[in-house]
């Protein structure tokens, strides 16, 4: 039992230079993901918790239908862990449109006390290291993690009107369309509970890539910063990880990485994938991949949590990854500066049986 | 030149203008609205110089339905308005006269198709 | 417990020396800015990893879509002709026919499938001018019909008059210019 990790510790402690590991590590006490239909269509299709038919969802705009998916799936989250609205002391949200109003307008309907979150595409992990935090120091019992994107709604925002005729270039990446949602608790309803045990806050790399149609070069050098720091600061490795997952580098980004953390002597064994590489099949037309906050958050919210809890997986690093640039810091020619989170999630004893 | 030859030339030109065009974006990873901008100066140019009006005398509909025949149009449009009315007149009426049917259609027919359709999700 | 049952805990035993695949040589991670210098050192990098676009099938798609698209212009100009309108006369009528087909196939939902599949040669004939216009005047219907539909309509349109009529007025004037130079006039 001594040696039996460090989800029993009791101090929160700050390792290296930027990584947390947690005392009490929160559980995900409930988690959801909502996603359109063309993620419905890809190799997880199966695994997430609702597929909609169509991503208007019978809404006057795609804002609007992207805040009905972020609450869906936190209304599914909160059920699923056993709590009420008024139990959820904060909701941390976020999402890639102007001024979060995808979270703002759902935070509207929740009625919860609302922190607005933006790092691009990497909001997510952003969301569960802040939560974790707040409730690893005694100050929140439960706390409400949602991140959404919406294709049609990022598509007429950073790039052409959807019926534009134009093609995709071939490092292009389809945004996804959903939300994940993730409550935080000290406890989970299960017996084995996934909890977040770390948290590698990364720094904004930038490595002058300017492409905004080539997110995922811009991203990968961030990744494997963020990934070799929480080697090292953890003074873990690539195998003490039943997978590593990044969010949205798609296959180019994910190659990239790769090559970056290998220059460094850090080699990547086939547990290292990425979200965007893998949510789309290769039928689907996408290019290098998906991106968008959505892109990590449905999948953990989905096939990767549930695969933890049927015990197909016991320790997962996701790092999800996120460009920082604007319609106008691209048009004035700027780079695009990028940033990825790490989060370790391991799967433990539920209050009821290990804790004290 | 019969019927079936300027079928012939308008595929082969038109088409050409194309693969020009998608060589650009491919080549020089310029966004498609560059590409198109830049092809309309291109064919305003070329028609200066005197090498468009020989294209459309090949090509026809190959030669002035891609953009660069947009700009042959603006340029012929000045040229002629200039012998016809003025200088000044023709210089800054001429372009937007030859090309107003273009303009005038889209604009409205884009207002019309805006209020009749509404953008689908794509998949 | 619990907990010990998974590969995770008991790997988790093994400590600080878990270093997996990193290498005792493993370059520390820096915590500055990166230098111009690894900056290009990467692009680099990121160039040569980057997947070439098919060029080929996309310029034969390309031709086939520009060419059938002109295809149709040139039955819309022979049949002017054949109405007895003069050739020069024609082309105002026959770019109004092709723009009107263009936004109708937009409307429709149908210009962007053509687009996706033929590239600049469905962007570069005077549909996909009219696709360009159509096409943001529906998207920006939401914003309302005065600064949604009527302002953002020009987004690409927009330029591409701008820069068609400047160079076109720059052009007559420079030929003006050297007509007058040489004496031609």
């Amino acid at each position: 039992m001594a040696q039996s990790s460090q989800v029993l510790l009791t101090e929160n402690r700050r390792l290296g230079k930027q990584t947390v590991q947690f005392g009490h590590p929160p559980a995900i006490a409930g988690f959801a993901s909502v996603v359109g239909p063309k993620e419905g269509q890809g190799p997880f299709g199966k695994l997430f918790d609702v597929v909609k038919e169509e991503s208007l969802l019978g809404e006057k705009s795609w804002e609007r239908a992207e805040t009905m998916f972020m609450l869906e799936a936190s209304r599914l989250a909160m059920r699923r862990a056993g709590t009420a609205r008024e139990d959820i002391d904060y909701m941390l949200a976020g999402d890639l449109l102007n001024q979060i109003i995808a979270s703002d307008f759902a935070a509207r309907e929740l009625s919860i006390p609302f922190l607005g979150l933006y790092g691009a595409c990497s909001t997510l992990a952003e969301g569960l290291g802040i939560a974790a935090s707040f409730l690893s120091y005694g100050i929140a019992r439960h706390i409400l993690v949602t991140v959404s994107s919406h294709f049609d709604s990022a598509e007429r925002q950073y790039r052409y009107p959807l019926e534009f005729g134009a093609q995709r270039p071939v490092t292009a990446q389809w945004t996804v369309t959903g939300s994940g949602a993730f409550v935080l608790g000290p406890t989970g309803n299960e017996e084995r509970t996934p909890r977040i045990t770390h948290w590698t806050c990364g720094r904004v790399v930038d490595m002058g890539i300017k492409n905004p149609n080539d997110m995922g070069s811009a991203m990968a050098p961030a990744a494997a910063d963020t990934i070799q720091r929480h080697f090292e600061d953890t003074g873990r490795g690539p195998d003490d990880y039943d997978l590593i997952i990044t969010g949205d580098l798609g296959k180019l980004g994910l190659k990239l990485a790769t090559e970056v953390l290998k220059r460094a002597n850090v080699t990547m064994g086939d547990s290292f994938t990425d979200c965007g590489a893998i949510i789309f099949g290769n039928d689907q037309d996408v290019h290098s991949g998906a991106s968008g906050p959505a892109c990590s958050a449905s999948m953990l919210g989905g096939p990767l949590l549930k695969r933890m809890m049927a015990g197909e997986m016991d320790r997962l690093l996701i790092v999800p990854t996120g460009a920082l640039f604007s319609p106008t810091s691209f048009q004035q020619g700027e780079s695009i500066p990028s940033v990825a989170h790490a989060v370790v999630i391991e799967m433990a004893p539920g209050e009821a049986e290990g804790r004290p | 030149m019969n019927i079936g030859q300027s079928y012939f030339w308008a595929f082969i030109v038109g088409g050409l203008w194309c693969v020009l065009a998608q060589l650009t974006v491919d080549l020089s990873g310029m966004t498609p609205a560059h590409v198109m901008v830049a092809f309309v100066s291109l064919g305003a140019i070329l028609s200066g110089l005197g090498l468009y009006q020989p294209l459309v005398a090949l090509g026809g509909a190959g030669a002035s339905v891609p953009l660069p025949g947009f700009g042959h149009a603006l340029v012929t449009g000045i040229t002629q308005q200039m012998e016809d009315k003025g200088t000044l007149f023709g210089l800054f009426s001429g372009g937007l006269s030859a090309t107003a049917i273009g303009i005038s259609a889209a604009v409205v027919f884009g207002y019309l198709m805006a209020i009749l359709f509404t953008p689908r999700g794509k998949r | 417990m619990g907990a010990s049952k998974g590969a995770g805990a008991a790997r988790n035993g093994s400590g600080k020396n878990a270093g997996g695949g990193r290498s005792k040589t493993s370059r520390p991670a820096s915590s500055r800015p990166a230098s111009p210098k690894e900056q290009k050192k990467y692009q680099k990098i990121a160039q040569q990893a980057r997947p070439r676009p098919p060029v080929l099938i996309n310029c034969i798609k390309a031709f086939l879509t520009g060419g059938v698209i002109c295809l149709v212009g040139q039955g819309v100009l022979n049949y002017f002709i054949r109405i007895g309108v003069k050739p020069p006369d024609s082309g105002g009528p026959l770019a109004g026919v092709m723009v009107t087909l263009g936004a109708l196939l937009t409307g429709i939902g149908v210009y962007d499938v053509i687009g996706k599949f033929g590239g600049m040669g469905s962007a570069l004939p005077i549909t996909g001018f009219a696709n360009s216009i159509v096409s943001p005047a529906m998207e920006f219907k939401r914003e309302g019909y005065v600064l949604g539909v009527g302002a953002r309509m020009f987004q690409v349109a927009g330029p591409v008059i701008v820069y068609g009529l400047v160079t076109s007025v720059v052009v007559v004037l420079i030929k003006m210019a050297v007509m007058a130079l040489t004496g031609k006039s």
